[in-house]
This record gives C-alpha cells, sequence and structure tokens, in this order.
C-alpha cells in the first residue's frame, strides 16, 4: 500500500479558509472559487473535492464514495469518516464518476430540509461568466456558470431537485482546486 | 507569564484559535451551511458553554467563531453602540481568543456581529453580518410547542402570525409591534430578524452582504443570502411602516439614522441621540470639517 500524502498543512487556518471558500460559493451561487490548492490527495480525488471533505465531514457524518480505496483510505483517515455503502444514508456523498441520481440521494422531510445530503461531484472543468444561468437567492440578476462534464441529464434532474423545496439536494461542483457551489434554490438555464 | 490582557502575549495560547474546538466548528460550519442554503429555516445545532452567560450572544459568538479567520476585521455592536459593555466584552474576547484586529468602523470589517441594529451604513458583498438571537422561532409566543411551530414552518401555514397583527389593528389601529418585527424570507419562511428596530427590517431585503443568525440558548442558526427578497409582513390596506422618533439626532443632526432617547436629568430632561455611534462620530466630524472651511 502507497503511503498517505498528508491533509491540510495547518489542520485549523486551512479549514477555516476552506469553508469560506465553500461559504461564499454556496452563498453566491455560480461564483467559483477556489479550495485546497496546496493538497495532494490521491487520484481520483481532485483537490477541492478533498479540500470540502477534510472540512466540513468527520465522524458525525456518513460518507458515500465512488473514489477507490486509495481515497477511501486517505479521507478515512484524516476525516475520520465513517464510509456507508447506500448513497441515501449518507450526509456526503462524494462523486468522481458518475454520480447516484439527485433523488437517489436523502432530501430531508419537509420539517428537517437540513437533513438533506450534500453532493460533491468532481466536473472536467468550471468557469464563470459563461454558459449556464443562475438565478436565484444570493444572485443581484443572473451569474454565469460554465461546467464541462457534467453528469448526464443534470439539468433535468435539477428542475425536479429545486422544485421539491424545501426538501433537496444541494451540490458542490469541483475540478482540480476550483469548486461552485449550487443550492437546492437557485435555478438553472441552458446558456 | 504576561498578563492576560495582552493580546499579542495571550493569543490562542491554551486554546484553539477562536476558543471552540474543530469539531464543533465543523458542526457549525456543517449548519451554517445548510442555512444558507435553505433562506430563512432554523437548523439546529449543539450550541456550546461559551465563557459569557446565556443572552450575551453566545449564538453570535459561535457562528462569528466559526467563520472567522486570521484576516477578518471585526466589529461588534450592542443596540448600534461599539463602547456598550457586551460588545466591549465580545472584542475583546476574540481579541484574546483569535487574535484578530477589531474595529469601529462599519467600512473597515469583514464580520460584524450584532446585538439588535443593523448598521446605517449600507453593507458591501465583501461583509458578512452576524445578529445575536434571543428567541429565532418567530411564533414562539404563539404556538409554545417546538414540535408545532416545526410543523407550521413545513407547511408554511403562517395564519397565526396574521391573525397575531390583525388584532393589533382591530383594538389599536395599526400594527403595534415595534421591534422583532416578523419577516417573509424568499416568499417561503417566516423568521424572526432578532429584536432589531422594525425600522431596520427593509435593510435586509436584498442585502449585498450575507446575513447569519445565531441563537445559543435555543441552539438554531438560520441565514439570509445575499440579494434575497426578504417581506415585512403586513396587508395590502395596513402596508409595514418603520417607525423613527420624528426628531433630528442632537450630536449630528442627521434626520434618517434609528434615535434613542436619552435621559439627561431627572427633571424631564431628554435628547434624541443616533443608536449607530460609528455612523454619528463620523457624521460629526464631516460636520465640524464643513464648519471649518
Amino acid at each position: 500500500m502507497t503511503p498517505l500524502s498528508p491533509g491540510f498543512a495547518d489542520p485549523v487556518l486551512d479549514a477555516q479558509a476552506c469553508f469560506r471558500a465553500v461559504l461564499e460559493a454556496m452563498s453566491r451561487p455560480g461564483r467559483v472559487v477556489v479550495a485546497g490548492a496546496a493538497l495532494r490527495p490521491p487520484a481520483p480525488l481532485c483537490r477541492a473535492a478533498a479540500a470540502v471533505l477534510l472540512t466540513l465531514a468527520d465522524a458525525d457524518t456518513p460518507l458515500w464514495s465512488d473514489a477507490g480505496a486509495n481515497a477511501e483510505a486517505w479521507l478515512r483517515f484524516h476525516c475520520g469518516a465513517a464510509f456507508v455503502t447506500a448513497p441515501d444514508h449518507a450526509a456526503f456523498v462524494l462523486a468522481t464518476g458518475t454520480p447516484p441520481a439527485l433523488d437517489a440521494l436523502q432530501p430531508g422531510s419537509e420539517e428537517q430540509p437540513q437533513r438533506g445530503a450534500t453532493l460533491v461531484v468532481q466536473v472536467a472543468s468550471l468557469g464563470a461568466g459563461h454558459g449556464w444561468r443562475l438565478t436565484g437567492p444570493g444572485i443581484e440578476h443572473e451569474h454565469r456558470l460554465a461546467v464541462t462534464g457534467a453528469p448526464g441529464g443534470f439539468l433535468a434532474a435539477w428542475a425536479m431537485n429545486r422544485a421539491r423545496f424545501p426538501r433537496g439536494v444541494d451540490v458542490v461542483l469541483c475540478a482540480e482546486d476550483r469548486l461552485a457551489a449550487l443550492p437546492r434554490t437557485v435555478a438553472i438555464q441552458e446558456g | 507569564m504576561t498578563g492576560i490582557d495582552d493580546p499579542r502575549a495571550s493569543g490562542t495560547e491554551g486554546y484553539n484559535f477562536a476558543y471552540l474546538d474543530e469539531a464543533t466548528k465543523r458542526m457549525i460550519r456543517r449548519a451554517i451551511l445548510k442555512a444558507v442554503a435553505i433562506p430563512g429555516h432554523q437548523i439546529p445545532f449543539g450550541a456550546r458553554e461559551m465563557p459569557l452567560p446565556y443572552g450575551w450572544g453566545t449564538g453570535g459568538i459561535q457562528v462569528t467563531a466559526a467563520i472567522l479567520g486570521p484576516a477578518d476585521v471585526l466589529k461588534v455592536i450592542d443596540q448600534g453602540a461599539d463602547d456598550t459593555t457586551n460588545a466591549i466584552s465580545i472584542r475583546r474576547f476574540f481579541t484574546r481568543v483569535a487574535g484578530v484586529a477589531t474595529t469601529e468602523s462599519t467600512a473597515e470589517a469583514s464580520i460584524i456581529q450584532t446585538r439588535h441594529r443593523i448598521p446605517e451604513k449600507a453593507l458591501r458583498e465583501d461583509q458578512v453580518i452576524v445578529y445575536q438571537v434571543p428567541q429565532p422561532e418567530p411564533l414562539s409566543k404563539l404556538e409554545p410547542r417546538r414540535a408545532e411551530t416545526e410543523r407550521l414552518h413545513a407547511l408554511a401555514d403562517y395564519g397565526l402570525m396574521h391573525v397575531r397583527l390583525y388584532e393589533d389593528i382591530a383594538r389599536l389601529g395599526h400594527i403595534a409591534k415595534a421591534y422583532d418585527y416578523p419577516v417573509m424570507v424568499n416568499g417561503r419562511y417566516l423568521m424572526s430578524p432578532s429584536p432589531i428596530p422594525a425600522f431596520d427590517n427593509p435593510k435586509m431585503d436584498r442585502m449585498p452582504a450575507l446575513q447569519l443568525f445565531g441563537a445559543g440558548r435555543e441552539k438554531r442558526i438560520y441565514a439570509i443570502p445575499p440579494y434575497t427578497p426578504v417581506r415585512s409582513l403586513d396587508f395590502e390596506d395596513h402596508p409595514f411602516r418603520p417607525i423613527r422618533a420624528p426628531h433630528a439626532c442632537a450630536l449630528c443632526g442627521s434626520t434618517e439614522s434609528y434615535l434613542d432617547e436619552v435621559l439627561t436629568d431627572d427633571a424631564g430632561g431628554r435628547m434624541f441621540v443616533c443608536s449607530d455611534t460609528d455612523y454619528c462620530g463620523e457624521r460629526q466630524v464631516a460636520v465640524a470639517q464643513e464648519a471649518a472651511e
């Protein structure tokens, strides 16, 4: 077995910086922010996805992943996260390949919608300024977000996810050391 | 050992950065992210015992501790004032446990923790405002059972609050709620704005800054993302009206800011002054400069 690469160099301040990046992304959907630039997670895990999980996942958050044994060993060591085999039991769902369908994940209940899962999904690239048109809370007029390598049929699945508000799944799109977030309130139109 | 009052000497020694342990911060951070994703919905969280009593802003302090970084500049206000006991205590707390810079200037702050006011100066995109909340549940005085209010929020059934406001109109001719005036967030959740004056409610609507709310004793966190519609509850024939004392500030002359009435003696003497001390101070300097020119 290959030795594990380190997590955050400064676990306290690096996690704080990453959290503020994720908070900025979640508060202003479609804005692309940088996270985990200095990390060297095992393939196929990208730096931004690794940083998000190091920052937010721990023993209290069941985790589902398709990233394979090396990535899971890394996450298990650095986050202490418990892996589950059923995606709908997970608080965080990490998808490096084709993610499970949005409606197969935990959406929370009408009374406790905060139990809805967070899907961390790796895509090929993220860019701002063109592409999808995003509107909703956090956006003054509209934000543009260009995503290459989004899961097939994502926009149709997203429209259904949004329609069941306040239940639903929140998504963090990651590519290399960049990420953008899609809270369940955001409306997406093809650009 | 150097004196504990010296922030550089004590710094974070013996404590984790910003006081809370990392597992607690992660738990609070997860709650904050879900709060942003569901604007106006109250998220339960495991509030910790803080070195201040409940009612002194423990919810706001925990939210601030979870988001605060070394580069942040922190402003804390209590009823608009930077120089009251609560504000000074919280500023000193974060100076000691996080070593962050603090300020009294609204424009210089990156994080503003507030008890019961929104600064007069418009907030920007690069700022976060953290409200201290005593009672997060707007329906608490109408329906004491938490399980029942959760269900009412799930059904978006806010008839109780409409009746409460209507009863004011029927008895008094107007809605007699001067603070903690309930709002609808993004057209879905009824939310307590915390006990800010109703005068401040319009500032919440489509504010460019992120708004976070922490209730320590009640163990709830909620949020309003930037640019989110926030509407004060009202009726077509009784529209919401922000209330302000009909005076000019005795110190800076402002006719737009929210005023505090201050008793000056025991013979009925009183004056009206800005509740926002930073705003008032800046205006006094500007007025003095104009007079000198």
